[in-house]
């Protein structure tokens, strides 16, 4: 498909687009307010669910299987029913009547026979699919019976690699589930033409976004209204909420989720997996509550996994190292059963793949392959962790076939300000490409000097005098954030001038609420603290895009600015026809009162009064509406793209093959930040966790499909002693031109680029142009690198 | 062979009589039969620190520990840091830093400060970060943590001492 | 991850604890002291005792005290009392040494020196000082007591010569001389670890020559020991720094060649055996710097 589409952003009036917002005022929007959320995370009042009870409940665990491919044959519960603690046991036959969980709308074809029966039917496919659930009155004794449940099935053959070749994921349907293709421009000439070309042959590790809090639920029938409750909700409640409520038959009127807090997302939690779907169905058949809270061994097996791919990358270039062409494939490796994301990390990995590059022609062809593993879906920058790797791993080997700095490489073949917006012409989760505003070159401009590039150079050129294995790394990239189409929030002032915002974000702990309210407060005219976001609660609104895909600030903040700017207009209009009698070009709001700006030293009235006049009467009622209130919906023209640089010094220990990270940078272009703060602690984290996954992390899995990374000691992740410094520059020069502050998101720009920096500075570290190609470079693989180069163990 | 034993539990200063098998883990006592849920729990095989607790003044990890343990110890939570409204300097530090994102690992990282700078107030940096190495957290990249910790570490000393 | 099911049996006395051991040892009866590996193992359902004789209440095995010639560290000590020396001498400084590389501060704050030398497992810590510097268990059981030296005690992976109703009640571990060097290394995958190789070296200073020098490998193989071919190499041999680094690397050739590393699907034998080479020269190292001098 071309990128061609009806209403291009930039024709529209610029009134027209911002709403008539022109000019917006930023007192609390920039400054780095402390949280609103923070209060009853510090003082142990969280209401995650794992803290939420209902007198008579049930608690539910699941039993999974074993094996990693093998036809069932019989599931024994018989001992486990005479435990006299069990009150239900339910296997595959007692939900027959529920469909497959269910995946967004998608163009892709063929996804359909890969879903997944939320209790397996007649054969498993991964070790830890669940295959029973037990009921009981507490958690020790459920596990107690769950424990006695067997497993009696027929080993099947396992595959355990998307490269090796398709096998059969049942009758007549291969492992292969789709190949998937993008393509614009000549590739084929372009290669013919080309003065050079470079190929890289890139693995990203399997990995994932191991939250906090291990996933939980907890349903319940509330007879007084006939709704289905759900806690435990998080990232699209509303979404979700509609998917489940149409797999149980329910409407989704019928079922409310509540989102409370949650222990991190990283795009696992809130996914619609089988054991949410079984807690609501039990909540209705038991008609008593049910609670499942997974531990931590079924989290690492059962929870969404992430990242493994394959890349083989080609580049045909010209004699300046001027980029012609990027031919790739990527094979993908699905694990078990396609779920509520279908292909779109491939989808997107493909998409995104030349990052921030200025490419006239790209063929991409993705191999989806389902094998013998935990399925994965979306984890923190999903697809573009690993794009940006494969790209960046290309572009430092364009410049080692040509003898030119690594930066210079990324200068002649990064998109220039002039030519934003950049249309590709592809479709990405089938929206079209299209980068809105960029400027790499000012961003490098400033990083160098804020890294002290030349100083760093010096010091390293030194230490390597000394011996020292050391040295320097980047990752470019681009980012994607603000995922639309719509969002829409309500905003209402209480007669007290308290305000109310109602959003169907998410909050995973990024900050949603003390960004809308910092947005809010300046559109409206009113403090922050003054100000509750609600998230999260499918009754008390009726849409929602909860939090993925670095959206909330964007699409949310977007509607919150909207609805605030509706609520004063009201408040100004209502004010000047029955309350202070003046021009309403002449009132504005401040600090919470209706003020005269020609009569500066009067006090005004308090907003809280406009809402008491506007409470139902005659005269509220001839107005408009009654009440102090009103939605925004705000649409956005296209993605926001922001885009960064991410510098890794590190340090080799030959002996071990040890990396130690002694520095990071991150220098980013947002566009538009709410709150510096908030963006700084979202990098920050995801710095963390892409060092987890460049160094750290990985699910193993033996020759069998038994998975070996199902506890902390074996899934390693970085602690405060592993981290390095990092450092982060936050620029404002290429503000988004699809909404009205310029926002661009920052929930994944901490980790996009963090695998391809490390990757870059070990080979310089080690003096091996490319020698990395597989993520994580734990210690044993890399000394097996040194000793290859050294001839030692040949 | 799993009766419920009649255990009293002495939790930041008040006494909790409860009734626990044996094997009820001290994190799900204080959880489920104090009613204490701000002690949470991450991984139960302690390594995360999500639980972190003070017995008799040390850091410890609840998950670790049965309740029926725990008897005849003080035990301190994060419901105990707060004193009458007051935010504990480590809280407001938290707040104030941005030492925290969703949340989950906090209480356990408060009660591991908390702890260590009551014990070795004059700790040092690497010290500091050696300690807080022990705890796990998935959003926050520690460094506004340890700037929070070294915060309040800093300040006690100038002011001349603990709470 | 809940335990399963069990009877909890606090004792006040060694002698209770003897006796309650000799009762349900034989009924899939265990002892719990610090915890820090029993309870993960119970949570994981790996292990599932049916009793756990509780000896955290007996005061007198909280004990770590000098006798005579020998440290004599009681069942209930943990870890966190080595952080500082419990004893003025090189041994005190060297078990404050090593203490640091087990796990974290909390988990030493319950988990016990004696608890770890009887759980064996390959990567702990004082299972390597006690096979080094050849440690006796004292054991205890209804039966009577008995001295088990340490290079009879390590038998394998987990595995003791620890009969299912013994106690250990005790680890003694012999002072060292004034002047003796010691060193530590262990190489782990983030600071707290399970270490994947650690050494532990020591020896002394007579008329300028290397004497009872001790060389002991540990996390490599199924259990820690000496490698007395390395030792012999330096021993007696000048005790100055160039000297020693020439003997240092004859020594670790050595080592290379006597052991033979575990392998598994994470580690081969292959790279274990190259850093147990890195992590004797470490030690040694760390042993020649000043800091690890014990001054006479």
């Amino acid at each position: 498909m071309t990128g061609s589409h009806a209403a291009h952003p930039s024709s529209l009036r610029e009134g027209e687009r911002h709403n008539g917002d022109t000019n917006p005022r930023r007192k609390v929007v920039g400054q780095r307010v402390t949280r609103l959320e923070d209060p009853p995370l510090v003082t142990g009042r969280g209401t995650y669910v794992g803290n939420l009870n209902f007198p008579h409940q049930l608690h539910m665990r699941v039993v999974r299987s074993n094996y990693a491919h093998a036809l069932i044959r019989s599931i024994d519960t018989a001992a486990a029913r005479a435990h006299p603690g069990c009150i239900a046991i339910w296997t595959g036959a007692d939900v027959a009547d529920i469909p497959p969980i269910t995946f967004r709308p998608t163009s892709v074809q063929g996804l359909e026979p890969y879903r997944q029966y939320i209790l397996a039917r007649d054969r498993v496919r991964y070790v830890g699919e669940p295959i029973a659930v037990v009921f009981a009155a507490d958690p020790y004794t459920a596990e107690d019976i769950a424990e006695m449940v067997t497993l009696d099935a027929e080993e099947l053959p396992v595959i355990l690699s998307a490269d090796t070749p398709p096998g059969e994921f049942a009758p007549g349907l291969s492992t292969e589930a789709v190949i998937m293709r993008k393509n614009f421009g000549d590739v084929d000439a372009a290669f013919r033409a080309a003065y050079t070309v470079v190929e890289v042959d890139v693995q990203v590790g399997r990995h994932s976004g191991v939250p906090l809090e291990n996933r939980g639920a907890l349903a319940r029938l509330d007879h007084s209204r006939d709704v289905l409750e759900l806690y435990g909700a998080g990232k699209r409640p509303h979404a979700h909420r509609d998917a489940v409520a149409a797999l149980i038959g329910r409407s989704p009127a019928s079922m409310h989720f509540y989102e409370g807090h949650i222990g991190g997302g990283f795009g696992v939690r809130g996914e619609i997996y089988p054991e949410d779907v079984l807690t609501c169905l039990a909540a209705v058949r038991f008609d008593r509550p049910v609670k499942w809270i997974e531990d931590r061994r079924e989290n690492l097996m059962a929870c969404n996994h992430s990242r493994e791919q394959h890349h083989v990358v080609r580049a045909a270039l010209d004699a300046d190292a001027r980029l012609l062409a990027v031919d790739a494939k990527l094979w993908h490796d699905q694990g078990a059963y396609v779920r509520t994301h279908g292909a779109r990390v491939p989808d997107m990995a493909m998409g995104t793949l030349l990052g921030g590059y200025d490419v006239p022609a790209y063929r991409a062809i993705a191999y989806v392959r389902m094998t013998n593993k935990t399925p994965a879906a979306t984890y923190r920058c999903p697809g573009r962790f690993e794009s940006t790797y494969a790209c960046e791993r290309l572009m430092d080997a364009v410049a080692e076939k040509f003898g030119l700095s690594r930066i210079e490489v990324r200068r002649r073949n990064l998109i220039r300000k002039a030519q934003f917006p950049y249309p590709r012409a592809m479709d990405i989760l089938d929206h079209p490409v299209e980068l809105d505003s960029g400027d790499f070159a000012l961003l490098l401009e400033k990083t160098l000097p804020h890294l002290g590039w030349d100083a760093l150079q010096a010091e390293l050129a030194q230490r390597r005098a000394n011996g020292e294995l050391v040295g320097v790394g980047m990752g470019f990239f681009m980012e994607k954030s603000g995922l639309g189409p719509v969002d829409g929030v309500r905003v209402t002032v209480d007669i007290q001038g308290k305000v109310q915002v109602v959003t169907g974000a998410s909050s995973i702990g990024q900050g949603v609420e003390t960004v809308m309210a910092q947005i809010c407060a300046d559109g409206l005219g009113v403090d922050y603290r003054d100000i509750k976001v609600i998230h999260g609660r499918t009754d008390m609104l009726e849409y929602g895009i909860g939090a993925h895909a670095s959206r909330a600030t964007v699409m949310t903040g977007g509607a919150t600015r909207i609805a605030a700017l509706n609520v004063r207009r009201k408040a100004l209009e209502f004010a000047a026809q029955h309350m202070i009698e003046a021009p309403v070009e002449l009132l504005d709001i401040v600090d919470g009162r209706v003020v005269r700006t020609d009569r500066p030293g009067e006090p005004g009235i308090a907003i809280g009064k406009v809402a008491a006049a506007l409470s139902p009467s005659p005269t509220s009622v001839a107005f408009g509406t009654p009440g102090l209130t009103a939605e925004g919906w705000f649409e956005t023209a296209g993605l926001a793209h922001p885009y960064g640089i991410h510098t890794a010094v590190v340090k080799v220990d030959p002996d071990t093959g040890q990396t130690i990270v002694e520095r990071f940078h991150v220098a980013y272009d947002i566009g538009c930040a709410i709150n510096p703060m908030l963006v700084e602690g979202q990098i920050v984290g995801g710095v963390a966790q892409g060092l987890g996954g460049a160094l750290y992390e990985e699910f193993v899995y033996d020759e069998r499909g038994e998975p070996l990374s199902v506890t902390f000691a074996d899934y390693l992740m970085p602690t405060a002693n592993e981290m390095p410094p990092v450092e982060v520059l936050l620029t404002e020069d290429a503000p988004s031109p699809n909404n009205a502050l310029g926002m661009k998101g920052a929930g994944e720009a901490g980790i996009t680029g963090v695998g391809a920096a490390i990757a870059a500075a070990i080979d310089d570290a080690i003096g091996m142009p490319g020698a990395i190609t597989r993520l994580p470079v734990t210690p044993q693989r890399l000394k097996a690198i040194l000793d290859k180069r050294a001839g030692v163990h040949a | 062979m799993n009766e419920p034993l009649a255990i009293t539990l002495q939790v930041n200063g008040q006494s909790h009589d409860i009734r626990v098998e044996p094997r009820k883990t001290l994190s799900d006592a204080l959880r489920i039969d104090c009613g204490l849920t701000g002690t949470n729990v991450g991984c139960e095989h302690g390594v995360c620190g999500a639980c972190t607790v003070l017995l008799d003044g040390e850091p410890v990890r609840a998950c670790l520990m049965f309740a029926v343990q725990a008897q005849g110890r003080q035990l301190r939570t994060v419901e105990g840091l707060a004193r009458e409204g007051r935010l504990h300097p480590l809280q407001q530090a938290f707040i104030d830093n941005h030492s925290l994102q969703c949340g989950f690992c906090t209480s356990g990282f408060l009660m591991l400060a908390a702890g260590t700078l009551e014990n070795q107030p004059d700790i040092d940096d690497a010290g500091l970060r050696e300690v807080l190495s022990s705890n796990l957290c998935r959003c926050t990249g520690y460094q506004n943590i340890l700037r929070a910790v070294g915060q309040v570490r800093d300040s006690l000393k100038t002011s001349g001492g603990g709470r | 991850m809940k335990p399963g099911v069990f009877s909890w049996h606090p004792a006040r006395s060694v002698d209770e604890a003897v006796a309650l051991l000799a009762e349900y040892a034989p009924q899939d009866g265990r002892v719990i002291a610090g915890g820090q590996s029993l309870v993960p193992s119970m949570a994981l359902r790996l292990a599932f005792p049916a009793h756990l004789i509780d000896i955290n209440g007996v005061e007198e095995l909280a004990r770590v005290r000098v006798e005579g010639s020998e440290l004599a560290i009681g069942a209930c000590v943990r870890h966190a009392a080595f952080q500082r020396p419990v004893e003025p001498g090189a041994l005190g400084q060297a078990l404050a040494q090593v203490v640091h590389h087990i796990a974290h501060s909390p988990i030493r704050a319950r988990g016990t020196f004696c608890g770890s030398v009887a759980n064996a497992d390959p990567a702990s810590e004082w299972c390597l000082v006690a096979a080094t510097l050849g440690a006796k268990m004292i054991a205890r059981s209804a039966r009577g007591t008995r001295v088990i030296d340490a290079a009879d005690f390590f038998q394998g992976i987990m595995t003791t010569a620890l009969a299912e109703d013994e106690l250990l009640t005790e680890v003694r571990l012999p002072l060292l001389p004034v002047g003796t060097r010691a060193g530590f290394y262990e190489f782990s995958r983030r600071a707290g670890d399970y270490a994947l190789a650690m050494a532990f070296v020591c020896w002394q200073e007579v008329e300028g020559r290397m004497r009872d020098v001790r060389i002991g490998t540990g996390s490599i193989e199924a259990q820690p020991r000496r490698i007395a071919a390395a030792e012999a190499l330096l021993e007696g041999q000048m005790a100055t720094p160039a000297a020693i680094e020439a003997g240092v690397e004859a020594a670790i050739q050595a080592v290379c060649a006597a052991v033979d590393p575990l392998e598994d699907f994470h580690t081969s034998a292959q790279y274990r055996r190259d850093l147990i080479g890195t992590a004797v020269r470490r030690a040694f190292s760390h042993a020649l710097s000043d800091t690890a001098r014990q001054s006479p």
